[in-house]
C-alpha cells in the first residue's frame, strides 16, 4: 500500500521541461504532457510540433485570438510562434517516422520494463478503440518519454514487467516520469533517477521488477 | 471539355456521388472539414458510403449527420471516439457501421501513396501491435515493418481557403491537414472554398 503523495502534475511537468534540451523539436501528447509547454522558457528555442500539420506551435489561444483553422492535436485553438510553418498530414508524419523529432512525451496506461508502451486502447469489450497518432509518435521520435501517475486509482502499478493492455509500440519508451519517481529504461535494466517524497526501498516494494538505484544519494 | 467545373451549389457539386462510393473527406475535427459538401449528401441521397477521414466526427453536423442518417456503411479513420461522437458510437454499438482503424500516419501515407502511384509501402508504425493482425511484416535493417496498401477514393471532398478557376488551391494554417493528399488520391475531387478568383490571381 502506497502512502507517499509524491509531486503534483505541474511539478512533474516542470521536471520534464527541465530535461528538454534547448533547441529541441518536440511533440507533446494530448492530456497531461500538454502542461509541459507551460514550463518551457521562451528563450529555450524548443520548437513544438503538432501532428495535424504545424511546427512552431505557440500557447493556447485566448479570447480574441481564436482561429478555427489553427488548432492542436487535441483540437484546442492555439497560436503560432514566430517562424511557425504548416504542412499536410503526410509530411507531418514523415517528420515523426523519419526521426526528425528529438522527443515526444506521451501519456500511458502501462509501460513495461522493456519499454513497451500501451496507451491507445483499454481492450475492454464495448470500448471503442481510437489510435490517432499514438503509434506513429511512439516509434517515430528519437526519444519517447512517458508522463503518468505511477499507480492506477486503485493502487496498481502502471510500470509493469509485461503490458497487459493492447500495445502501442515495442521497446520505444526510454524514460518514464511519474509522480513518485523518474525511471530510465535502459537495455536490460530499469534505473531510478529521481525519487519524490518516497524512499528507494518503499518504491521497490510497489513494483514487480528489479530496480537499480541511480539517484544522486545512492551515488554519493 | 473543362477539367474544372464551378458549381452554383453544394448539392450540384455532389450530385454525381453514387451509392457505395468510397469518399475521402478532409479535416481534422472541424478544421478543414467540408461541412456544406458533406451535408449536401443528406439531400442528394447517396448511401452505402465508405468514408475515409481522420475522425468519425462529433456533434450533429457534417459527417456525424451522415452517420446519424444511416448513409455510411464503413468508416476508415484513426480516431472515431470523441466526447461528442454519439452518432458514431450508437451506430458502432448497434453494428450498423463497420470500422477500419488505421494509425494516423499510416492513414495519411496510404492516401499519399494512392495519389503518388505507389503500389504499397513498409512502415514501422503498428508493428508488434494488435493493428498488425493480418498484415504482412518484414524485418529491414533490424527493425520491424508492416506492409500497407494505398487508399484511393472514388471522390474526395475537401475544404480549402481559396481556389482559382483552374482548380489551384490555397489552404489556411492547420485546416490544410489531409486536403492536398486527398485531392490527389481520388478520381474526382470536389472542393468547397471561401472564395474563387480568376486564374493568375493566386501566387504560383
Amino acid at each position: 500500500m502506497n502512502t507517499a503523495t509524491g509531486i503534483d502534475r505541474d511539478a512533474l511537468a516542470r521536471v520534464v521541461a527541465a530535461d528538454i534540451p534547448p533547441g529541441s523539436f518536440v511533440n507533446l501528447g494530448i492530456g497531461l504532457p500538454t502542461r509541459i509547454s507551460n514550463h518551457l522558457s521562451r528563450d529555450s528555442g524548443v520548437m513544438l510540433h503538432t501532428e495535424n500539420g504545424m511546427l512552431g506551435m505557440g500557447p493556447e489561444a485566448q479570447d480574441g485570438q481564436v482561429d478555427p483553422d489553427l488548432v492542436n492535436a487535441g483540437k484546442v485553438p492555439v497560436t503560432e510562434q514566430p517562424g511557425a510553418s504548416y504542412f499536410h498530414h503526410a509530411d507531418s508524419f514523415a517528420m515523426m517516422r523519419g526521426g526528425h523529432l528529438d522527443i515526444c512525451v506521451l501519456g500511458a496506461y502501462q509501460v513495461s520494463s522493456g519499454g513497451d508502451l500501451a496507451n491507445w486502447h483499454t481492450g475492454q469489450p464495448g470500448d471503442i478503440p481510437a489510435v490517432g497518432g499514438a503509434m506513429d509518435l511512439a516509434i517515430g521520435a528519437r526519444q519517447t518519454f512517458v508522463m503518468m501517475t505511477l499507480l492506477t486509482r486503485d493502487g496498481r502499478p502502471k510500470l509493469v514487467p509485461e503490458c497487459t493492455y493492447p500495445l502501442t509500440g515495442l521497446a520505444c519508451v526510454s524514460r518514464v516520469y511519474t509522480d513518485l519517481a523518474v525511471f530510465l529504461i535502459e537495455p536490460g535494466r530499469v534505473v531510478v533517477r529521481d525519487l519524490f517524497d518516497i524512499g528507494f526501498a518503499e518504491l521497490a516494494r510497489l513494483l514487480d521488477m528489479p530496480l537499480v538505484d541511480g539517484t544522486r544519494e545512492a551515488a554519493s | 471539355m473543362n477539367r474544372v467545373a464551378i458549381c452554383s451549389s453544394a448539392l450540384e457539386a455532389v450530385a454525381g456521388i453514387a451509392d457505395g462510393a468510397t469518399m475521402l473527406v478532409s479535416g481534422f475535427g472541424s478544421a478543414g472539414q467540408p461541412v456544406e459538401l458533406v451535408e449536401a449528401l443528406l439531400e442528394s441521397g447517396a448511401s452505402e458510403l465508405t468514408v475515409v477521414s481522420n475522425n468519425a466526427c462529433g456533434g450533429d453536423n457534417g459527417l456525424a449527420a451522415l452517420i446519424r442518417d444511416g448513409r455510411v456503411r464503413k468508416v476508415i479513420c484513426s480516431y472515431p471516439r470523441q466526447s461528442d461522437s454519439w452518432h458514431f458510437d450508437t451506430a458502432y454499438r448497434a453494428r450498423t457501421i463497420e470500422l477500419e482503424l488505421v494509425p494516423q500516419g499510416n492513414l495519411a501515407e496510404r492516401i499519399r501513396a494512392a495519389g503518388a502511384g505507389i503500389g504499397a509501402f513498409f512502415t514501422p508504425t503498428g508493428f508488434g501491435t494488435p493493428l498488425a493482425e493480418g498484415k504482412e511484416s518484414r524485418v529491414i535493417g533490424g527493425r520491424g515493418y508492416l506492409l500497407e496498401y494505398p487508399l484511393a477514393g472514388d471522390v474526395a471532398l475537401v475544404a480549402a481557403h481559396r481556389a482559382d478557376e483552374l482548380g489551384n488551391l490555397v489552404y489556411r494554417k492547420t485546416a490544410r491537414n489531409f486536403g492536398p493528399i486527398m485531392a490527389a488520391a481520388a478520381t474526382t475531387t470536389i472542393v468547397q472554398v471561401d472564395e474563387i478568383v480568376p486564374a493568375g490571381a493566386l501566387k504560383p
